[in-house]
């Protein structure tokens, strides 16, 4: 357990430094994640029982984090509903906005995606 | 009289102190959580909003300052980073399916995120929105700290990127799943990658709540329209006159 936070943490540290270093745009966490991922790839095929074993412990910690996604943007969400103050009269505009826009926007992208996907399923049938 | 006294006491002691905050949040998330699993994942009873009302209600009535709850819930808020890296084990799981959709997932990509960005400025045209908040909206499809940082690059507003960001995931984790069932979309690869490209970690949690192809696609999404609305909008804004 300690082994896999220590890494993740570790990950994210390095994420961070590298963010600030390079000026980058992408958040350190994001980074973080290409570079576990990356490692992760690399090490696919590693016999070493000790890197197996802390692959997995990590393996482990990381559903259980994912299985409480949610319960870490509510602090952050309260912070939206002490401060709903700030978008001042325009609130129902922008509210609109976002509200047809991120419908549109998840229906528009699934169809594309699903659309390609078929057509790539045609394809290999036809070969 | 004394006994009220004492209570009273304890109870100033306690809001100055991280562990009732951390304590309200977890139970609030609970609740939230209990009604979503009976609710068999309604995505109209969002745990999150459910938690955020329970938790906002409580600082209204007791009336106690947000920096003074965020100084015990940080430590919630903190897990976030942590938790963005651990993403990379459940898309490592998949590696096999997003190698066989790579060609798929960066066109939706591209696609999405270009939608994303120019039906946000439609709309906010079309509503007669300041310049400021336009600019402060149209990054808001990705995760918070890319958006915020978007926007100011690009003269918005990063506080009010914040609060429109979190809405965004609230609206797309709550409402996505109607507009997709309407559309009839099936393939839950395609289903997930929509959710986290548009409303995020929110949306990803939702997806992952829901199946485990869906919440790897979008987990995906989030980290890979993050990267591509960060480079599209400085881009988009040298080529065109917003």
């Amino acid at each position: 357990m300690l082994k896999s936070i220590f890494i993740i943490f570790l990950f994210q540290l390095i994420g961070e430094s590298a963010q600030k270093y390079f000026e980058l745009t992408v958040p350190g966490p994001v980074i973080g994640l290409i570079l576990l991922l990356i490692s992760f790839i690399l090490l696919k095929n590693n016999k070493n029982l000790f890197v197996n074993k802390v692959k997995n412990e990590i393996s482990s910690t990381a559903i259980h984090i994912s299985n409480y996604l949610s319960l870490l943007f509510v602090p952050i969400g309260v912070g939206v509903v002490m401060h709903l103050s700030y978008l001042e009269k325009n609130y129902i505009e922008v509210l609109g906005v976002i509200f047809f826009s991120t419908i549109l926007t998840i229906g528009f992208t699934a169809l594309v995606m699903e659309a390609i996907n078929n057509r790539f399923k045609k394809n290999d049938r036809k070969k | 009289m004394i006994e009220k006294n004492k209570l009273y006491n304890i109870w100033v002691y306690l809001q100055a102190e991280p562990l009732f905050w951390l304590t309200l949040t977890i139970g609030a998330f609970l609740i939230g959580n209990y009604f979503y699993k009976k609710s068999k994942l309604n995505p109209l009873v969002n745990p999150v909003a459910i938690s955020i009302l329970i938790v906002s209600g409580v600082l209204i009535v007791t009336d106690v300052s947000y920096e003074r709850y965020f100084n015990g819930a940080k430590f919630i808020h903190f897990m976030l980073g942590p938790a963005t890296v651990a993403l990379a084990i459940p898309i490592y799981k998949q590696i096999h399916l997003i190698k066989k959709e790579s060609g798929s997932i960066f066109i939706s990509l591209v696609l999405g995120s270009l939608f994303a960005i120019f039906s946000t400025y439609f709309f906010a045209k079309l509503m007669n929105l300041d310049l400021e908040i336009i600019y402060s909206m149209m990054p808001r499809s990705v995760t918070a700290p890319i958006a915020m940082g978007i926007s100011e690059l690009i003269g918005g507003v990063p506080s009010l990127t914040a609060i429109i960001t979190i809405i965004t995931g609230i609206v797309g984790a709550s409402f996505g799943t109607f507009a997709l069932d309407i559309l009839r979309v099936k393939d839950m690869t395609a289903r997930g990658f929509a959710f986290g490209l548009a409303s995020h970690g929110i949306g990803t949690a939702r997806a992952m709540s829901k199946n485990k192809t869906a919440g790897v696609f979008a987990a995906l999404a989030l980290g890979l329209s993050g990267i591509a609305t960060s480079i599209l909008i400085p881009l988009l804004f040298k080529l065109i006159n917003f």
